[in-house]
C-alpha cells in the first residue's frame, strides 16, 4: 500500500469509527464567546446538558468560540458532523443559527434566547426558546419592596440593551404593584459587553445605591453582579441574583435569585429530541411554564418575611392568569 | 531583503518545531493520542474545504492588521492601536455605505476608501499627537483603542443596531463581496484584497523613495531628520497608512461574510495583529504566512475543542511570539 | 624601576566576526607611564577590557606584579589594584568631590545609611595632596571645569587603591593648557609610585609624557619602544605599517572668491533653551576651508545645525548660496542607519533626485552605480553595498557619510570632527577629500575639537568659546599658545 493510500485508509477508518459510535443521539452545544464559566446563563445551559448526557445517555459536545466569525464556524462544525440537535447559547446566535439551519435542513437546532423578527420566518428545524424574564423580575420587584426597610430598592443593569431593561421593567413594575411608595434606583454598568464582566464598576453602582439608602439591590448583570455582593457584604445590605442561584456567593446576604432556568430548556429540547417530538418554532417559557422562577429554599426562607412571600405567590396566580400583564420594556 | 528572509527564516523554523513539539508534548500530558488529535485536524480542518476556508477567513482579517502594525513597526513606530483602527473604518464602513446609491462597481471602492478613511481618521489622532506634541504613540493608540471600543458599542447600542440584535442594518447587496466556493464557509473575496495590499505594502517599502524615505525615520529618525526628511509629517503619514490599513481589516466580515457591523465582531484581530507582525519580522509578505499560522492555531483550536481545551492552542500562539522574540533579540533581527 | 606591574602575555580574544587581539604581549614597568597607541580598531580598547577584568580572553596569561591573575569582573581588578579612568565621566553633578570619590565605598558606612562625611573630605583631601592631584574636596562637581572633572575620576580610582592606572584617551576632551595640567598630574602620579597605562593615538603627547610605547595594529603588538630610543616618526610607521604617510598639501586659497555663505549676528537655542551660539557672524567663501576651533560644547553642534538648516536661528540671519552637505559630529546617532544596507545609506537624503527616482519608484541601477563609485573612490571595506552600515568599522562608517555628502556637490560644506573615532588610513582619506571639495569650488566649515586636524586643513581659523567667536586668524599666522587661550575663553592678541 502506498503512503497516500494508507494515509486515505486510516481516515477511512475513522469516519467509520465515527458512524459506528451514531447510536446514541449526539447533541453539540455552542457557548457565547467567554461564556463558559460565567456561574450563570451559560453554566446552566451546560448544566442542562449533563444533565441530558446522565439522564438520557446521549452524546455531547461543545464548543466555545474565540471570535464573531466562530460562532457559525462552530455550529457548521457539528451540522456537517453526525449530530443530531446543535444548540446555541444566546441571543446573538440568532443569524448563525437561521443560516446554518438553512444549510443544514434535516439537522435540528434551538437557540436559547433567540431574537425573534417579525420580518423573518423561522427555519422550520429551529426552536427559539424565549424566557419571560420580566414575570420573574415581577415577583422579585414584589419581595424586595416588602423585605426593604428604608422602601427604596436599587436595580443595578450590566449592558444597556433591551434584553436586560426587561428584567428592569419587570422589576419595577412589582416593586411598585407591592407598595406604590417604593423608589427604585436604576443604573446601568456599561455600554459594551464589557459591563457584563466588570466586578469593581457593580460594586461602585452598588455602594453608591447603599448609601443613597437602597437596602435590597437586584442585579442583572453577569459577573459584574459580584461586586454587587459584595457592597452587599460591606454594607450589610441585602442583595439579588439573577439567572442561576448566586446564594453561595454571598451567603447571608442574598435575599433570593431571580432564576432562568436554561438547564431545564435545553434538558427539554434534548428530551423531546430524543422521543421523536421535536418541532420548530418558538417556545416561550415564563412562570407557566416553570421557565423562570425566583429561589424560595431552605437557605433563604428565614430572610424573607412571610408577607413578602405571600404577596409575591398572589402575584404568580395573578401573572399566570395574565390577569396582570407584565411590561418588558 | 531576500537574504534576509532567508536568515529569519532559520529561527522562524525553530519556533515552529519548538511550538510542534509542545504540541505534541501537551496532547501526551492531556492523556489523548497526538494521532487522534492530528486525524481531527486533518479530517476537519486541512483536508475540509469549510475547514480551510475558515482558516482563510481568519487570516484574512489577521493580514490587514498585520500589515498595519507591520508598516508602523518597519517605520519605527509601536503602533498598537490596530484593534481601534479596525473598529473605526468597520464602523464607519457600516453606517455610511447603506445610503450611497451606487452600483456594485463603484460601491466597493467606495466602501474599502470610507474603511481605510475610518482607520486612517483613528491614526491620525496619534499622529499629530506625537509630530507635533511628542505624546508616546504606544499611550495614545493604546486609549484609541478604548476610544473606538466604547463609542462604537454605545452608538449601535444607542443608535444603529436593528432591533433585539447589537448589530447595524445590513448593507445592500451590491456592496457584498463574493464569498469563495469552499463549501459556505466565511472565506471570501478580501483574502485577494489582503493579499494585494500585502504585495502593495512590500512594493511600496522597498521600491519608492517615499517607501524608503518612511523605512528610514524607523531606522534612525535622527540621521533622517539631518538628511532633510521632514521627520514629523513622515511620523504622521506613517501612522496614518497604518491605521488605513488596519482599518480595512473590518471589509472581510462586512463585505464578505455577515453584511453588517456587530459588536465586537473581530475581538482581538487587532491585538493579534501585533503577534502577526512581529512573528513575520514586519516583513508585508512574511505577513501573509505568519497570519495564516496564526489562523490555522486558531481554527486547529476550535476544531478538536471536544479533545483538547481550546487554551492550549492560545498558548501555543502565545509560545511561537515568544520564541521569535527571544531569537530576534539574542540574534539581532531586522530591528 | 621595581620590575613589572603588568604583564600579559598571548592573550587572544575573538569575536564572531573578528579577532581583536591575536597572541598580544604587553609588558609594563612598575612606576612608569606607558603609552598604548594604535589605529581605532587595532586591538586596544579589548586590550584594557581584558586588563580591567570587562572580558575574559581566550587565550593567554595575566600577571600583575609578579603574580597571576584571572579576573571574572571588574571587581577582582580594583582588588589586584588596577582603576580604570573613563574617557566619559561618570559623576554626580550635584554633589561635591568628596561625595563623588567615596560613593559607592563610603567610609564608615552604617546598616541605616550614615557615613563619616568629614572623614571622607579629610582622606580626599590626604590624597589630592599626596598625589598632587588639585581638587577642592568640597566643591560642587557641577562648578568645575572639565579638566578638574577629570582629576576627581582619577581621585576615584586612587581612593579605591589603585596603584595602576588606565587612562583611556584622557585629552579627547581637554584644551591644551588643560593637558598641560593633566600631563603635571600623571607625572606627579608617577613620582608617587604609581603605574600608568596611557591609551593614546596622539603621538605628540606621547612623546613628551610616556617612559615607553607599545604599538599595536590589527590585534596584534608590533613593538614596544624606550620613548628615549625611538622617536615620533618611528611610532608613527609602527601604527600604520607599510603605508606611507604623506605631508597633507593644501590646496592654496584662490584669494578672493564668491561668498557661499553669510552669517550675521546668528544666535541659536541650545537643548535647554538657553543661547548655545550667542551673536555669532562669519563669512564662507567658495574654495576656502573654515576652521572651527574650540573644546566641543560650545556652540558647534549648534553653528553647524542652523548653517544646515536643521535649526532655526532664535536671531539674525543666515544666507546660504546653494546646497549644504553635512558630515554630523555624531555618525550613529545622526549620520547613519545602522540596521539599514551601506546603499541605503548612501541614498539617505537623495533618495528624491531624479537620478535616483522617479515618485513611484525607485532607480535599483543607477543607486547600485553610485554606491560602486562610492565604494572605488573611498576604498570602502568590505566593498558591499547590501552589507548593514552597523557591520562596517567606524572608519568606513564614516567614509559612507563623507562619501555620501560629497558626492551631493554642495556648495558648502559642513564636517564636524570627520575624523574623531576613524583610524589613521581613513582619516587620511577624509582629509584629501575635504581638500578636493574645497579645490572644486565649495566652502568648507571644517568644526573639530582637534587643533592638528584644524591647522591642517584650514585657510582661515575661529574658535568658539561659550558660543561666541573668540578670534580668527589665517593659518599662517595661527600660534598654538594664542588658539588654546581662546579655547580657554581667555582673549587678547
Amino acid at each position: 500500500m502506498s503512503p497516500k493510500k494508507s494515509f486515505l485508509a486510516f481516515f477511512l477508518v475513522c469516519s467509520l469509527g465515527a458512524s459506528a459510535a451514531a447510536a446514541p443521539l449526539k447533541v453539540g452545544l455552542v457557548f457565547d464567546v467567554g461564556g463558559r464559566g460565567d456561574k450563570s446563563f451559560n453554566d446552566s445551559a451546560f448544566r442542562g446538558l449533563e444533565r441530558a448526557e446522565k439522564e438520557l445517555a446521549i452524546k455531547k459536545e461543545y464548543i466555545e468560540p474565540t471570535e464573531a466569525a466562530d460562532r457559525e464556524n462552530a455550529l457548521r462544525q457539528f451540522a456537517s458532523g453526525d449530530f443530531d440537535l446543535i444548540i446555541g447559547i444566546g441571543f446573538i446566535f440568532t443569524d448563525d443559527v437561521n443560516r446554518v439551519a438553512k444549510a443544514f435542513p434535516k439537522k435540528h437546532f434551538a437557540c436559547v434566547d433567540y431574537a425573534v423578527d417579525p420580518s423573518k420566518t423561522i427555519p422550520g428545524n429551529v426552536v427559539a426558546l424565549k424566557f419571560r424574564e420580566q414575570e420573574s423580575s415581577f415577583l422579585g420587584g414584589v419581595i424586595a419592596a416588602l423585605t426593604s426597610k428604608t422602601k427604596k430598592v436599587g436595580f443595578v443593569g450590566g449592558m444597556d440593551v433591551p434584553l436586560i431593561h426587561k428584567f428592569d421593567a419587570g422589576f419595577n413594575a412589582g416593586a411598585k404593584w407591592a407598595d406604590p411608595k417604593v423608589k427604585v434606583l436604576v443604573s446601568y454598568a456599561g455600554v459594551t459587553p464589557e459591563a457584563f464582566k466588570d466586578p469593581a464598576k457593580g460594586k461602585e453602582i452598588a455602594l453608591s445605591q447603599f448609601d443613597q439608602g437602597a437596602d435590597v439591590i437586584y442585579h442583572a448583570s453577569g459577573s459584574t453582579g459580584l461586586g454587587v455582593f459584595e457592597a452587599a457584604r460591606e454594607k450589610h445590605g441585602l442583595a439579588m441574583g439573577v439567572d442561576s442561584d448566586q446564594y453561595k456567593d454571598a451567603p447571608g446576604f442574598v435575599l433570593t435569585s431571580i432564576t432562568k432556568n436554561v438547564d431545564n430548556a435545553v434538558y427539554d429540547v434534548i428530551k423531546r429530541q430524543q422521543a421523536g417530538q421535536f418541532k420548530g418554532g418558538v417556545i416561550e417559557l415564563g412562570l407557566k411554564e416553570k421557565g423562570v422562577d425566583y429561589i424560595y429554599d431552605d437557605h433563604n426562607k428565614a430572610m424573607i418575611p412571610a408577607a413578602a412571600r405571600a404577596k409575591a405567590e398572589e402575584a404568580r396566580k395573578l401573572i399566570v392568569a395574565k390577569k396582570i400583564s407584565v411590561p418588558f420594556k | 531583503m531576500m537574504k534576509a528572509l532567508a536568515r529569519e527564516g532559520r529561527w522562524i523554523a525553530i519556533s515552529l518545531g519548538i511550538t510542534f513539539a509542545v504540541l505534541v508534548l501537551s496532547i501526551l500530558a492531556l492523556r489523548q493520542n497526538p494521532l487522534t488529535v492530528f486525524g481531527l485536524l486533518a479530517e476537519r480542518l486541512l483536508l475540509k474545504p469549510y475547514g480551510l476556508g475558515q482558516m482563510l477567513y481568519k487570516a484574512t482579517t489577521l493580514i490587514f492588521t498585520g500589515l498595519g502594525c507591520a508598516l508602523a513597526f518597519r517605520c519605527g513606530l509601536f503602533n498598537i492601536g490596530a484593534e481601534g483602527q479596525l473598529y473605526a473604518g468597520a464602523f464607519l464602513m457600516a453606517v455610511v455605505a447603506p445610503h450611497l446609491p451606487l452600483p456594485m462597481i463603484l460601491l466597493i471602492p467606495a466602501c474599502l476608501a470610507i474603511a481605510a478613511l475610518g482607520g486612517g481618521l483613528w491614526g491620525l489622532v496619534p499622529g499629530w499627537l506625537k509630530a507635533k506634541r511628542g505624546a508616546h504613540e504606544v499611550i495614545t493608540t493604546m486609549m484609541m483603542n478604548f476610544i473606538a471600543l466604547a463609542l462604537t458599542n454605545y452608538l449601535i447600542s444607542a443608535h444603529f443596531h436593528e432591533p433585539e440584535t447589537i448589530h447595524t442594518a445590513e448593507l445592500p447587496v451590491a456592496a457584498y463581496l463574493p464569498q469563495l466556493p469552499m463549501e459556505s464557509s466565511a472565506v471570501n473575496a478580501s483574502l485577494f484584497v489582503a493579499i494585494a495590499l500585502a504585495f502593495a505594502v512590500h512594493y511600496f517599502l522597498w521600491s519608492t523613495p517615499l517607501g524608503f524615505e518612511l523605512r528610514a525615520v524607523g531606522s534612525n529618525p535622527t540621521a533622517a531628520k539631518t538628511s532633510g526628511v521632514p521627520v514629523d509629517m513622515r511620523i504622521f503619514l506613517i501612522l496614518v497608512l497604518s491605521g488605513c490599513l488596519s482599518g480595512l481589516a473590518g471589509i472581510n466580515f462586512i463585505l464578505g461574510y455577515k453584511h453588517y457591523f456587530e459588536q465586537g465582531f473581530a475581538s482581538g484581530a487587532g491585538f493579534m495583529g501585533i503577534a502577526v507582525a512581529l512573528v513575520a519580522k514586519n516583513y508585508p509578505i512574511g505577513v501573509i504566512f505568519s497570519a495564516l499560522l496564526f489562523a490555522f492555531l486558531s481554527q486547529a483550536g476550535l476544531t478538536v475543542q471536544s479533545v483538547i481545551p481550546r487554551e492550549l492552542f492560545e498558548i501555543l500562539q502565545g509560545l511561537v511570539i515568544l520564541v521569535v522574540v527571544i531569537c530576534q533579540n539574542k540574534y539581532g533581527g531586522a530591528e | 624601576m621595581s620590575g613589572l606591574a603588568v604583564e600579559l602575555r598571548g592573550i587572544v580574544k575573538r569575536y564572531p566576526r573578528v579577532v581583536a587581539n591575536d597572541g598580544v604581549d604587553l609588558s609594563v614597568e612598575s612606576g612608569t607611564i606607558h603609552a598604548l597607541i594604535g589605529e581605532n580598531g587595532a586591538g586596544k580598547s579589548t586590550l584594557m577590557k581584558i586588563l580591567y577584568g570587562m572580558v575574559r580572553p581566550d587565550e593567554g596569561t595575566l600577571s600583575i606584579n609578579g603574580k597571576p591573575a584571572d579576573f571574572s569582573g571588574p571587581r577582582d581588578a580594583i582588588i589586584a589594584g588596577i582603576g580604570m579612568v573613563h574617557q566619559h565621566f561618570m559623576l554626580v553633578k550635584p554633589l561635591s568631590v568628596a561625595e563623588n570619590v567615596v560613593l559607592g565605598s563610603e567610609p564608615g558606612a552604617s546598616a541605616v545609611g550614615t557615613w563619616d562625611q568629614d572623614g571622607a573630605k579629610a582622606e580626599v583631601a590626604r590624597l589630592s595632596k599626596e598625589y598632587g592631584v588639585k581638587v577642592e574636596s568640597s566643591a560642587v562637581v557641577e562648578t568645575l571645569s572639565v579638566g578638574e572633572e577629570q582629576r576627581v575620576e582619577i581621585l576615584k580610582v586612587l581612593y579605591r587603591g589603585a596603584k595602576i592606572l588606565i587612562l583611556d584617551e584622557p585629552t579627547a576632551v581637554l584644551t591644551p593648557h588643560e593637558c598641560d595640567e593633566l600631563f603635571k598630574t600623571l607625572k606627579g602620579l608617577r613620582a608617587a609610585g604609581s603605574t600608568i597605562l596611557f591609551i593614546s593615538h596622539k603621538l605628540k603627547e606621547v612623546m613628551s609624557l610616556c617612559d615607553a610605547a607599545t604599538v599595536m595594529r590589527r590585534g596584534k603588538t608590533v613593538g614596544t619602544k624606550k620613548i628615549s630610543e625611538t622617536s615620533q616618526n618611528e611610532l608613527a610607521q609602527m601604527m600604520i605599517g607599510d603605508l606611507e604617510i604623506k605631508e597633507k598639501a593644501a590646496v592654496p586659497y584662490r584669494g578672493e572668491a564668491s561668498e557661499v555663505l553669510r552669517l550675521e549676528n546668528v544666535s541659536v537655542r541650545g537643548p535647554r533653551d538657553e543661547l548655545a551660539l550667542k551673536g555669532v557672524s562669519l563669512s564662507l567663501k567658495a574654495g576656502e576651508v573654515l576652521g572651527v576651533a574650540g573644546v566641543e560644547g560650545n556652540g558647534q553642534r549648534e553653528l553647524a545645525e542652523v548653517v544646515c538648516g536643521l535649526s532655526a536661528a532664535a536671531e539674525g540671519r543666515v544666507t546660504r548660496g546653494g546646497r549644504v552637505g553635512y558630515v554630523p559630529e555624531d555618525r550613529h546617532h545622526a549620520g547613519l542607519m545602522l540596521a539599514a544596507a551601506a546603499w541605503e545609506n548612501m541614498l539617505l537624503g537623495r533618495h528624491w533626485e531624479p537620478v535616483f527616482s522617479t515618485p513611484f519608484r525607485l532607480q535599483r541601477g543607477a543607486i547600485a552605480g553610485y554606491g560602486r563609485k562610492i565604494i572605488a573612490d573611498y576604498d570602502l571595506r568590505p566593498p558591499e553595498l547590501e552589507q548593514e552600515a552597523g557591520a562596517f568599522s567606524g572608519g568606513n562608517q564614516q567614509k559612507i557619510i563623507v562619501g555620501r555628502e560629497v558626492s551631493k556637490d554642495p556648495k558648502i560644506l559642513v564636517a564636524a570632527h570627520p575624523t574623531r573615532g576613524v583610524d589613521w588610513g581613513a582619516s587620511a582619506l577624509i582629509h584629501q577629500k575635504i581638500l578636493e571639495t574645497k579645490a572644486a569650488g565649495a566652502g568648507v566649515l571644517l568644526i573639530s575639537a582637534d587643533l592638528d586636524e584644524v591647522l591642517s586643513l584650514s585657510d582661515r581659523i575661529i574658535v568658539l568659546f561659550s558660543g561666541r567667536v573668540m578670534g580668527e586668524v589665517a593659518r599662517a599666522d595661527a600660534k598654538i599658545e594664542k588658539l588654546g587661550c581662546w579655547m580657554a575663553g581667555v582673549s587678547g592678541t
